[in-house]
């Protein structure tokens, strides 16, 4: 999504790249789970889930939030929203440090700030009628009851494309399309300013999938809302984002613009995220080189040190594996908020990684499709690349 | 049980058509209109599980027949007036003094199910019988169902220390054996002269429910445990919904159906735990009447060789309640989850 065109209801909003007042400000958000075992929950290590995330959420934009599963998005999004608890960090909404609000001082922010969850199906009460799931945050904050309650759920039902007529019925009696629709009314009950949504097309088809991302980008435009948007399908986070982040082990590598990141990838990883992307055009992609890491994602509870991807990275060198690398513009490149990668050596942009090998370990990104590999190399995770001809080396597409 | 879901996840009422295609950019589509012709009308859920029910033939001859046996207890009184006889006098005439040695009349005209060793009419003494062990049943169950829904609710859903310390506590209490703990807690239930402190029918509703409650905690707190890992629980708390708003409102509609089945399963159990304790004689006493001091009677007295009624009149009315209540819990299993073992016939 380009900047959306914003309506009077948010004079203040700016969407452009640089200006905008931020809504959400995470400062070295940490969370580990204690791995506890025996008789007496003795704690015997931890799960390093989200290590130390920096981001601005500015007025009116979408930030796009990226990764493999298991790389801490949904766990980020369950801290933003104070679900979990975080092990460190603040998360300050509007200014507010909201890390350390009891549940009761939470409840006022509920109202600024709701959560639109991955799966339909788990994410509404099925012995509940649709009316009435949709009415609880104006009787959980006291808003409204009665006709008055009834009346603003057939709004919302309106706003979001169900019928009010619906509003006796079940969950079960709604397609997937339509309970999302569901959620996302719940969500917007309370006029919020900033929605979390976790995955929220993931579980749905395709021609789905388009319906309930124009619905949030339609309600974006009318009630200038700002947005946390979680997808592993690259495709739709690039559509929708005005800025992406990804995140590799608990940890954002890279923060930019969606053109700037989908075009000049600067971290290695989010190279070989894109190089996974299929392509609709056979031609273009059976041209392109893939970029196939090698191993397996490490596992959170025993982290790499230094830089989490430098066992898998074909450019690491002794530095990465010593040093922590800052989320920073990078050397000799101009400071720009929204050009940030943590990577000590940055790929530049035509540079050819395929071609690179690890002054480390000696670990190459295997540039053809070889099926062994394949087979057995989750890879890049989500956007699988179980098909060959699927591979692209995103450096051509940098120069492009 | 497994099951979480219920039943309106498998069979989802009719739907109209959804709010076709992607909406036109700008602004969502607009509401679908009514497909005309046809009308869909949804059923909720229990709707759905009262259909199914109807068409169980078994369950329903079981309602049926436990309606009557409520509306019979009910009355009872009033056909105790229309036989002439209360449950509690000794008659003169049902003693039949002709032959060597008094014996109590057979069933005939006068007595419908003969009398007693004490000449009492053992109709009458069945119908007022039906009283007891209903309310002991149903008052027990109702009991155990409250605070084991309650106790296993905060178990499941609190977690930590607390459940820890409430499944001990379950597990001491499943760990008495019941018959033996009943008989002393009635047996201490006596003052100096020899009399009941409290009444024996509250004593022996306590007892059951004393014994019976955890069966409903574990039942309760294991759905809870995979209740609560569901996203709309999630949803709940991200909405700013408290613990308690949580469990009443989210938690219980989710609770009611195995709640339902476990109770009409649990009800005919603890209507023979109270026979069981009448027949030992620690439960309810004569003269009151009970099914269960009634079989006592009837077995040690001997008579139930010359005067089948004694025996009969209490044992098979035991038998059809108990039989009626399984048969209906098992219906209403099917009813309420149709996922579960036996298939319906399609309608």
């Amino acid at each position: 999504m380009t900047s959306p065109s914003l309506d009077k209801s948010t004079p203040a909003a700016g969407t452009s790249s640089s200006g905008g007042e931020p809504i959400l400000r995470l400062s070295g958000v940490t969370k580990n789970f204690p791995m506890r075992s025996g008789v007496f929950g003795r704690t015997t290590g931890s799960v390093s889930a989200v290590a130390g995330v920096d981001f601005e959420l500015r007025k009116g934009e979408t930030l796009g939030l990226v990764g493999e599963s298991g790389c801490g998005k949904s766990t980020l999004a369950r801290l933003i929203m104070g679900l979990l608890p975080v092990s460190a960090g603040s998360v300050e909404f509007e200014g507010q440090d909201i890390t350390k609000l009891s549940r009761s001082g939470m409840r006022p922010l509920r109202r600024e700030m709701q959560m639109i969850f991955q799966d339909p199906y788990g994410s509404l009460n099925p012995r509940r009628r649709v009316g009435s799931i949709i009415g609880d945050p104006f009787a959980i904050h006291k808003i409204a009851d009665g006709e008055d309650r009834v009346r603003r759920v057939k709004e919302l039902m309106e706003l979001v494309g169900l019928n009010p007529e619906h509003y006796n019925r079940f969950p079960a009696d709604f397609s997937g399309g339509q309970r999302q629709r569901i959620g996302v009314a719940r969500a917007l009950a309370l006029r919020p300013k900033l929605l979390v949504c976790d995955e929220p097309v993931s579980a749905l088809d395709v021609s789905i999938q388009a319906q309930v991302i124009n619905l949030l980008d339609d309600l974006q435009d009318e009630l200038g809302l700002s947005y946390i948007f979680i997808a592993h399908d690259l495709s739709v986070v690039r559509h929708v984002s005005d800025r992406v982040a990804v995140m590799y082990l608990g940890k954002v590598v890279e923060l930019g613009t969606a053109e700037r990141l989908y075009t000049e990838p600067r971290h290695p990883y989010t190279n070989a995220l894109l190089s996974a992307v299929p392509l609709a055009d056979p031609d273009r992609a059976a041209q392109r080189k893939r970029l196939v890491l090698v191993g397996d994602v490490p596992s959170p509870v025993n982290p790499p040190s230094g830089c989490r991807f430098h066992p898998r990275c074909p450019k690491a060198q002794e530095k990465c594996a010593a040093e922590v690398p800052t989320l920073d513009s990078g050397e000799g490149v101009a400071l720009d908020p929204d050009d940030l990668a943590a990577c000590h050596f940055p790929v530049l942009p035509g540079e050819d990684l395929t071609q690179a090998r690890s002054a480390l370990t000696g670990v190459q990104a295997t540039p053809e499709a070889v099926f062994g590999a394949i087979g057995s190399n989750p890879g890049s995770g989500d956007p699988t690349n179980r098909d060959s001809t699927n591979g692209d080396s995103t450096n051509s597409g940098a120069r492009a | 049980m497994s099951e979480q879901a219920g039943p309106d996840a498998t069979i989802p009422a009719p739907v109209t058509a959804d709010p076709a295609g992607p909406p036109k950019r700008p602004g969502p589509p607009p509401p679908p209109t009514a497909s005309p012709g046809k009308s869909v009308t949804a059923r909720t859920p229990l709707q759905l599980a009262m259909a199914r029910l109807r068409r169980d033939k078994v369950a329903l001859a079981a309602g049926v027949l436990l309606i009557l046996l409520i509306l019979v207890a009910v009355c009872a009184p009033l056909i105790a007036k229309l036989v002439g006889h209360d449950p509690t006098t000794n008659y003169p005439d049902g003693i039949d003094a002709s032959g060597l040695l008094p014996v109590p009349v057979t069933p005939g005209p006068g007595f419908l199910l003969g009398a007693d060793q004490l000449g009492r009419d053992v109709f009458v003494r069945t119908l007022y019988g039906a009283r007891i062990s209903l309310l002991v049943g149903m008052v027990a169950t109702a009991i155990a169902l409250v605070v084991g829904t309650t106790v296993g609710l905060l178990a499941g859903f609190v977690g930590g220390k607390t459940d820890t310390v409430l499944s001990r506590i379950i597990d001491i209490f499943l760990s008495f054996p019941f018959l033996v703990t009943a008989l002393t807690l009635v047996a201490l239930n006596r003052d100096a002269f020899g009399q009941p402190r409290i009444s024996p029918i509250l004593l022996v509703m306590a007892v059951i429910s004393l014994f019976t409650w955890t069966f409903f905690a574990r039942l309760v707190r294991g759905q809870v445990l995979s209740l609560r890992e569901r996203e709309f629980v999630e949803a709940a708390r991200s909405l700013g919904a408290s613990n308690f708003r949580v469990m009443v409102v989210d938690l219980m509609p989710n609770l009611v159906a195995p709640l339902i089945v476990y109770a009409t399963l649990q009800i005919p159990l603890n209507i023979v735990f109270e026979a069981t304790l009448s027949y030992l004689g620690v439960g309810v006493r004569a003269p009151t009447a009970s099914w269960g001091n009634m079989l006592f009677d009837a077995q040690a007295s001997g008579y139930y060789q010359t005067q089948p009624g004694f025996l009969l009149g209490p044992g098979i009315a035991l038998l059809l309640t108990v039989l009626a209540f399984n048969l209906l819990g098992d219906g209403l299993r099917d009813a309420l989850d149709p996922r579960s073992s036996r298939t319906m016939a399609k309608d």
